[in-house]
């Protein structure tokens, strides 16, 4: 249980230390959302101070920091500027978006590596698994903007997938099956780009854990007594292959929200991409530092999940 | 050296008779049609008499282990014939096969890596048995603790992980294991050389007990000479995937014929010596 309460304390301090970095990066770039203002001689420059006084952009940085950490403690992520409205709500519906997103693609992309791997590493050398390799190195080499690009390009051309959004125009009329039909295929293209572009290295990762486990004696052991090869693979080398890859399953997690930022840009999905990057353009610094905090918490609890994982598979550690 | 009665062996059916057997790899040459063919080991001969010791020598890559895989049964030998206990085993049908696996067992190098280690010591012994379809949980675990027992291991552990036990131990469960289904020709495919020295004298020993209670035969691989003549009864030495001389442990010693085999015995007798005059 200690290795758990450890790492959850590791993942409290690590977001505290995302939330100093990110507020004072910000303060790094020049001006504020009311630089633009400023410019424009129609507004005195007493409007303009008078507003930065109103939302507290006048004072210093540390004294801001500490206002915001108070107030999010409380619960409130302060206001954004373009929309004014709180930050919470505004972040909560994107972050549903975004989990949605993630969460099914992550889910996708793990059910097809995994037998993908352990197929390849039991054909090891042979012709399909040579194949399978040229695949997913191609895809590697493919950045995943041109990736994403030629998703949206096929969607325009033939017509068969929506270019956008996550809902048509009448969703709300739709009955519950036609709402989740209407869902899944907005979420088909910007899932299927982040499937594409996190897969190839779970493909591998999964298929060089596995012939790493096939060629350890102890296997060899297993097959000198006469174990059936099925066996072998499932039962014998693939929980001994999965401690990297639990492992591996956090940082997929990381590689997914990183690259849904950029699909949700390309494929306009409504998530939290779109939005900080808007904010940052804007310097709607509250929006941003709570959507960078939101990406860390996602980040920081997948993580979580993979200790969790490794803690409830692996004796060695919960023997420490 | 052993001693003089063991070595008398003539009348005996042999357990073991490999004839003309040969490992060739082959493969692929990047970006060509053509192959490229690896002789692992050429022509060899051996055989093996109950009870017996019988040591394959030679420095690595000499295709000793290709070998011991070969008459394991974990890779299919190119030409030659495996015959255990007058069987030829590259006749028999899959079933046939399956059940035979049990008259042969492996033991290697490295223990830590030789051992599931995920499953606990008492788990560990028994798989074998899982696999076979061998008896009832409570059967196997019996079965377990009395193997743990033999080999010098506490039964007490019976529910510790390999990575809680010393190399010399997780050895000793390694042999238990081997041991479970009962087989006649233990591989030891470098089983002592991951050991210190106190430990290769120990596992020897037992391994020497083992073998007279259960009249096993062992086909030791090894590269160190000075290791294998402790308790070989003939030693084969293998050089560049042949085999070049095969004799009495004691004839080896006294009339080495092959140049490689001269060069072997020099430098046991050179570590000897040293020895000696460190002691003297």
């Amino acid at each position: 249980m200690r290795y758990l309460a450890q790492r959850f304390v590791h993942s409290a301090l690590l977001l505290f230390a995302v939330s100093i970095f990110s507020f004072a990066i910000l303060q790094l770039a020049p001006g504020d959302f009311f630089t633009p203002i400023s410019l424009n001689p129609q507004i005195s420059a007493h409007t303009v101070a008078s507003l930065r006084s109103q939302y507290g952009l006048d004072k210093p940085l540390p004294v801001r920091y500490e206002h915001w950490l108070r107030s999010v403690l409380r619960g409130d992520f302060g206001i954004s500027f373009a929309y004014g409205t709180p930050v919470a709500p505004l972040l909560a519906v994107r972050a549903r978006n975004t989990l949605l997103l993630t969460g099914t693609s992550l889910l996708l992309a793990w059910l097809l590596a995994i037998p993908f791997g352990i197929w390849s590493a039991a054909h090891r050398g042979k012709w399909s698994d040579r194949a399978g390799g040229i695949v997913t190195s191609s895809l590697l080499t493919v950045p995943d903007l041109v990736l994403f690009l030629a998703l949206l390009l096929l969607a325009v051309r033939t017509g068969w997938f929506p270019t956008g959004g996550m809902m048509s125009a009448g969703f709300d009329d739709l009955s519950v099956a036609g709402k989740v039909k209407d869902l899944a295929i907005h979420l088909l293209l910007p899932a299927l780009g982040l499937v594409l572009a996190t897969l190839p290295p779970l493909v591998r990762h999964v298929r060089s854990a596995m012939i790493e486990v096939l060629e350890a004696p102890f296997v060899r052991a297993a097959r000198a007594h006469g174990i059936p090869e099925s066996r072998v693979l499932l039962r014998y080398a693939l929980p001994v292959a999965a401690n990297p890859l639990i492992t591996l399953f956090g940082y997929s997690i990381a590689a997914m929200l990183s690259a849904s930022l950029l699909v949700e840009m390309v494929l306009s999905w409504p998530g939290v991409g779109p939005l900080l990057v808007d904010a940052i353009l804007a310097k709607d610094v509250y929006v941003v530092v709570g959507a960078v905090m939101l990406s860390s918490l996602f980040l920081v609890a997948g993580n979580l999940v993979a200790d969790a994982l490794l803690f409830a598979t692996d004796p060695r550690i919960r023997t420490d | 050296m052993n001693p003089g009665p063991r070595s008398n062996s003539s009348q005996l059916e042999p357990l073991l008779r490999v004839s003309g057997l040969g490992k060739q790899y082959v493969r692929r040459r990047p970006f060509s049609r053509a192959n490229i063919a690896v002789d692992a080991f050429h022509d060899v001969s051996l055989t093996v008499f109950p009870g017996r010791t019988l040591a394959v020598v030679g420095e690595s890559g000499a295709g000793k282990s290709s070998l011991a895989r070969c008459i394991a049964l974990l890779e299919r030998p190119t030409t030659g014939t495996i015959e255990l206990a007058g069987t030829n085993l590259a006749a028999l049908s899959r079933k046939a096969l399956f059940s035979m696996r049990r008259e042969v067992q492996l033991i290697f190098q490295d223990p830590s890596s030789a051992l599931n280690p995920r499953l606990t010591a008492g788990e560990i012994i028994a798989e074998p048995l899982v696999i076979q379809g061998e008896g009832t949980n409570s059967q196997r675990r019996a079965r377990a603790l009395q193997l743990m027992e033999q080999v010098g291991l506490d039964p007490a552990w019976e529910r510790k992980r390999p990575l809680e036990l010393s190399g010399g131990q997780r050895q000793r469960l390694a042999i238990a294991r081997a041991l479970a289904l009962g087989p006649h020709l233990l591989i030891l495919d470098e089983a002592l050389s991951n050991l210190d020295a106190a430990n290769q004298t120990l596992i020897l020993k037992l391994l020497t007990e083992l073998q007279a209670a259960h009249a096993l035969s062992f086909l030791h691989i090894s590269h160190d000479l000075r290791l294998v003549s402790e308790f070989a009864d003939e030693v084969a030495v293998m050089y560049e995937g042949r085999i070049v001389e095969s004799k009495s442990t004691r004839n080896l010693f006294a009339s080495p014929e092959h140049s490689y085999t001269r060069e072997l015995l020099a430098s046991v007798r050179s570590v000897e010596s040293i020895l000696f005059e460190r002691s003297a």
